[in-house]
């Protein structure tokens, strides 16, 4: 087991430093940064005066190797657009991104599991179908035009809620219902089918010629494997949740982590884009680590050759 | 069957659910009850140094915080008196002001000559990193002469610094400043201005309320409204429906289409800006291996193209055509000059007499440029023969390309920092530096004579020489005049200006 450990958590170091370095680099094939930081009126000397200040006039290799070498000492340096360090406005967004993320998260766990175990105990029945629309409006829905569609409703028409904006803890309603939407339809489907699978096997078969009630059958037999691809698939949806809810965040004008990724990106803020993109990474590693690690827990076979 | 209904039903509530959207909210609310003003932004405020700053929404806040010395009171055109009295020049490079008394800041200190040495003095130092240094770089140092006396010391002549120091040089307070600079002054904004800061979120929330000791005879006097809440929204769909309902007061920059949906329910206006839409050639791009180096070739592209139809395609409003480099609003912008009309038949003798009889292959790169007027141009060109390979790419890739001489046409605009004058476009891009792939020596000399004298008529009539030589070398495709359209609450009373800069102090409610 530790040897597993040990193993997936140097896989999970590589990956994150490809990530870092292909993104610092990608950063520089669409621009030049000194460029679009002196704006569409500034002229050629003051972007050479940014290209200066800044070090962009260094070779790339020696950009990324400070960047790195400050990073790894915690320092992931100062915003060029706002002008403060990168971990204060990080720490000022993130509030409502880990917010909305977990909340939604929890909310489409809570509808997709249930939903789908009832499924696959009467597949084609009424649960079944109800499930079905739910997952395939939820995968062609565009998430704007129902969040907007939800602000025009329930904030314009019915004014139940506030149309943008998270002063107040009611400002989260429509876009966690929104975000977690668009979770439950993989989550469920996966259930579903995973339960479906399990409920056909012969020890399922054997817990109930024992007499076992149904409700423990499920608790304890099936619902425990079927989880294993719900597990992982949960924490990419997790990950997902919390770091690409840009569309969601820009629709009901939250300032988290996936709004600010993407605007830094529109205005050269390299240093905010490379700690926000190096934080994700991180974010999915360890949440897939854990998965992978929790899926050798729950299932022994999983656990290599050791 | 239970299928089938959910679906059915799914689609009705959408389809009655989009059909509502715009037929609601036509009973404005807004918040004139609580005298307050709410704003959207779509984009983020820089922080508030007006120094560093370069977009628009940190600007017009920053301008109700700070004051500068002069203010220029677009509707006569005249610079006027702001925190100096009065000023003249002493000498070719020397200017005086004399400051006017009993001015406070925000913090409750006293305005005095050491605030005007202190911020000025900082901010021309390279170190300070003033974001564009056009607008300080010809100031050479700034001497107090008495308590409420002082001297500029210009470096060099530059006919833009009136108009520089009209509100674009803020005055800080200057032991603030000293003490905690660029980033202190951004956290705790404090100026002499209308509207004082009470709080902000940067980048995300602000909120303004009007300064009770704004000083006598200040241009910004008069202010009606007691706060103001500025946000960002970055959703333009989300800005109507809470403009719509009356949670916002304030929006602008409506794309054209959605202007005229909107129209119906709340207050829009056009207002034309200094920025404009031209296509750029490049005589010098590929070493001038390109058909653009012909003269006949740019004339003929011009003739090609049916500017009037695009503009009433795409720009609407406020916008149109235009024959200069330059927005005729602008001093110097003469208008006298050799037009080029939509005639697709002069352009392919043109071409043909310039040996492009079976045309050519042209790249064309666009940048902050709606796609559809690209498309457009490059429809019209096909119609003579030239095939425009379109490119689109963000500002500072186009840009980069153009400076390296890389690009024969580049298609995209240019904003004159808002200011009336031409001095700014025409010396960026025919002055000799870098962005000027015409390198015409004529024009720069012109150029550099006009930017640098004080006299006006020497100016204009330099001015006038250069725009008719571009026009008559069809060095640019100038496009369009560019607008802005602005939805207000229907009980605001609000008047825009074509510098773009928002002046929520003299705005009421009706």
């Amino acid at each position: 087991m530790l040897s597993f450990i040990s193993k997936r958590l140097l896989v999970a170091l590589l990956v994150c430093l490809t990530v870092s370095a292909l993104s610092f680099g990608l950063m520089f094939v669409s621009g030049d940064p000194a460029i679009a930081i002196a704006g569409s009126g500034g002229r050629a000397e003051d972007a050479e005066a940014i290209r200066q200040a800044y070090g962009f006039d260094r070779p790339l290799i020696v950009q990324y190797l400070d960047w790195i070498g400050s990073a790894l000492t915690g320092n992931l340096g100062q915003s060029i657009y706002f002008n403060v360090p990168v971990t204060e406005i990080i720490g000022n967004r993130a509030g409502v991104t880990l917010t909305l993320g977990f909340i939604s998260f929890l909310v489409a766990l809570v509808i997709a599991v249930p939903l789908g175990v009832a499924a696959a105990l009467r597949p084609n029945g009424w649960i079944d179908r109800i499930a079905l629309v739910i997952a395939v409006s939820g995968q062609a829905i565009p998430s704007f035009w129902l969040g907007l569609m939800a602000i025009v409703v329930f904030g314009v028409w019915y004014g139940w809620v506030p149309i943008s904006g998270a002063d107040t803890w009611q400002g989260y309603i429509l876009p966690v219902i929104v975000l977690s939407y668009y979770a439950i339809p993989e989550l469920m489907r996966i259930t579903r089918s995973g339960m479906i699978d399990v409920l056909a096997t012969d020890y399922v078969r054997a817990a109930r010629a024992k007499g076992l009630p149904m409700h423990l059958v499920i608790s304890r037999h099936a619902l425990r494997n079927a989880v294993l691809p719900l597990v992982s698939l949960a924490a990419v949806q997790l990950g997902q949740l919390l770091s690409g809810s840009i569309v969601i965040e820009s629709v009901f004008a939250l300032n988290g982590l996936g709004r600010l990724a993407w605007e830094s990106l529109l205005r050269s803020d390299l240093p905010v884009v490379q700690a926000i993109i190096l934080i994700l990474s991180l974010l999915y590693v360890v949440l897939t680590t854990l998965a992978d690690i929790l899926n050798a827990v729950l299932d022994p076979r999983l656990r290599g050759g050791s | 069957m239970t299928q089938t209904f959910s679906l059915k039903r799914l689609t009705a509530v959408a389809a009655l659910a989009a059909s509502t959207a715009l037929s609601l909210g036509t009973a404005a609310l807004a918040d004139k009850a609580s005298n307050t003003l709410n704003v959207a932004f779509a984009a983020e405020p820089e922080p508030l140094d007006t120094y560093k700053i370069a977009g628009r929404q940190g600007l017009i806040l920053a301008r109700h915080i700070y004051d500068g010395l002069l203010y220029k009171n677009l509707d006569t055109g005249e610079i006027v008196p702001a925190l100096a009295e009065s000023w003249e020049f002493t000498g070719p490079l020397t200017m005086e002001f004399t400051l006017r008394q009993g001015v406070k800041f925000h913090n409750g200190a006293d305005f005095t000559a050491d605030d005007v040495v202190g911020t000025l003095n900082t901010v021309i130092t390279p170190e300070y990193g003033t974001r564009y240094s056009i607008s300080v770089d010809w100031i050479d140092s700034v001497e107090k002469l008495d308590d409420y006396k002082v001297r500029i010391n210009m470096s060099k002549p530059f006919a833009g610094a009136i108009e520089m120091l009209a509100d674009a040089l803020p005055i800080y307070p200057h032991a603030f400043f000293a003490e905690n600079g660029s980033a202190g002054i951004a956290a705790t904004p404090i100026g002499t201005g209308p509207y004082k800061l009470i709080s902000q979120e940067p980048g995300i929330r602000y909120e303004m309320e009007r300064f009770e000791d704004h000083y006598e005879g200040s241009p910004k006097s008069g202010a009606t409204i007691d706060k103001i809440t500025v946000r960002t929204i970055p959703e333009m769909n989300t800005q109507f429906a809470e403009l719509m309902s009356g949670s916002l007061d304030w929006i602008w920059r409506i794309p054209p289409d959605q202007a005229a949906q909107l129209e119906s329910r709340v207050q829009v206006i056009s207002a034309p800006i200094m920025r404009i839409g031209y296509v750029g050639f490049a005589p010098e791009a590929m070493a001038g291996e390109t058909p653009i180096a012909d003269k006949r070739v740019r004339q003929a592209l011009i003739h090609a193209t049916n500017r009037g139809a695009i503009v009433d395609a795409f720009a609407g409003g406020a916008s149109k055509v235009l024959n200069t480099p330059c927005n005729p609003a602008q001093f110097g912008c003469e208008q006298d000059v050799t037009t080029y009309d939509y005639d697709p038949e002069k352009a392919k003798a043109l071409l043909a007499e310039a040996g492009y009889a079976d045309g050519f292959d042209l790249e064309m790169v666009f940048a902050a440029m709606p796609r559809p007027t690209a498309e457009a141009v490059a429809a019209d060109l096909a119609n003579v023969g030239v095939t425009l390979e379109l490119n689109e790419q963000q500002y500072a890739s186009g840009i980069g390309k153009w400076r390296a001489k890389e690009l024969p046409a580049f298609f995209s605009n240019w904003g004159s920092y808002g200011i009336g004058d031409t001095a700014f476009i025409l010396s960026n891009f025919f002055g000799g530096g870098a962005d000027d792939l015409v390198q015409d020596a004529e024009l720069a000399t012109w150029l550099t004579e006009a930017d640098t004298a004080s006299d006006r008529e020497v100016r204009s009539e330099n001015y006038s020489k250069a725009v008719k030589k571009i026009a008559e070398e069809a060095y640019w495709m100038p496009m369009y005049n560019f607008n802005v359209n602005y939805g207000l609450s229907n009980d605001l009373n609000f008047t825009p200006h074509p510098d773009e800069f928002a002046r929520w102090w003299a705005a009421s409610w009706k």
